[in-house]
């Protein structure tokens, strides 16, 4: 598994709580560090990097573990 | 007092209470949108001329009941202070439903309400077998529930990917929700036959590979009334406006010309197939 500076679980939420986990794990990532956010397929995938673009975080890289579940690499805002 | 035209009053907008006298008013609204100035006028007429309230319509629409028939005239006057209307009933186009689209949803791919101001400009009130409901949608969420609509238009993207922008991150083969991009060595490949158009690869890519050449899915013979039927489309997504408001002539022409009086267009196209909708559209798209 690739590096991380900080660890978000997300997959025992749903929307909008998801992305407020998101958030707040960012609050607490410095700028140019990375965020790894484990999260669900269906909603959580199709949603999530959606609103991580918008609002500036850059998704690096992506693992899918093969138990219904993602990994996402986000440098905070990287974009 | 000379005797009323009811078929008159409701072909403009005023609909027939239970109380004898009494009409509830409906206004002519686009895309579900009132600037405050129009509410100001709905407000000062409700309390006016009604009973001091409105009631918001299931398509977006505004009405202002207990309207009474000797007010009519100068309601409708004061409705044009602020550029107001009466909507429309009975057979003809009616109130085109919008989301708000590209221009304030995060989710959308097209631009809405400027459409459906267009629409209506160009086809309120036109005439036709039986009533004839436009909707429009944004995206592939389909808030505004398009196939409901005689003509339903939806935003859609077709994919494109720009290999030199890409990072190979694999994030838009997880987020594609119908796996219809697939990467094998250092290339994606798109399956464009079960694409659905929604944009989220382009929307969630982070490096700008994936650019969506947006455009209009189209949907015709949706209908949620005494039947009901699920709008069908038959055409490939429609990329220009030009071309979209060339389908909307085409699906209306044919609706006058093949069309049973009182027949919604879904009950025309179940009698005579979409085949023959589709092969009479296309022809005019050509």
């Amino acid at each position: 598994m690739s590096e991380y500076d900080n660890y978000i679980d997300i997959t025992a939420a749903v929307c909008p709580i998801t992305f407020v986990k998101v958030k707040v794990a960012l609050e607490r990532t410095d700028d140019g560090k990375i965020l790894y956010i484990k999260l669900n397929d269906g909603e959580p995938i199709q949603n999530i990097p959606r609103s991580l673009k918008d609002e500036g975080h850059k998704v690096v890289k992506i693992e899918n573990n093969g138990d219904g579940t993602y990994g996402l690499y986000v440098v905070k805002n990287g974009l | 007092m000379a005797e009323i035209n009811y078929a008159e009053l409701k072909k403009g907008g005023f609909m027939r209470q239970c109380q004898a006298g009494k009409f509830s008013l409906r206004l002519r609204v686009a895309g579900g949108q009132l600037t405050a100035e129009k509410l100001a006028k709905i407000r000062e007429i409700a309390e006016k001329f009604g009973n001091g309230y409105v009631h918001l319509t299931s398509r977006q629409g505004v009405e202002i009941p207990f309207i009474d028939v000797s007010d009519m005239k100068a309601v409708t006057e004061s409705l044009a202070e602020a550029g107001l209307s009466p909507g429309a009933c009975g057979p003809r186009v009616r109130t085109v439903t919008a989301c708000q689209g590209a221009s304030i949803c995060p989710s959308g791919l097209i631009e809405t309400s400027g459409l459906a101001a267009e629409i209506d400009a160009r086809y309120f009130g036109k005439e036709l077998p039986h009533k004839f409901k436009i909707g429009i949608t944004g995206c592939k969420n389909n808030c505004l529930k398009a196939e409901e609509n005689d003509f339903g238009i939806k935003g859609g993207a077709l994919p494109e990917w720009n290999k030199s922008a890409c990072t190979l991150c694999g994030l838009c083969e997880a987020v594609c929700p119908v796996k219809a991009i697939s990467q094998k060595n250092e290339e994606l490949a798109l399956d464009e036959k079960i694409c659905i158009y929604c944009g989220k690869c382009e929307k969630s890519c982070p490096s700008d590979a994936w650019n969506g050449k947006r455009g209009y899915i189209v949907s015709f013979g949706g209908m949620f009334g005494n039947q009901i039927a699920h709008g069908e489309s038959p055409l490939p997504i429609i990329f220009t406006k030009e071309k979209l408001l060339q389908a909307l002539d085409a699906a209306m022409d044919f609706y006058r010309e093949n069309g049973k009086s009182g027949e919604r267009l879904g009950l025309t196209l179940k009698r005579l197939g979409i085949p023959v909708l589709r092969q009479y559209v296309g022809e005019r798209l050509k």
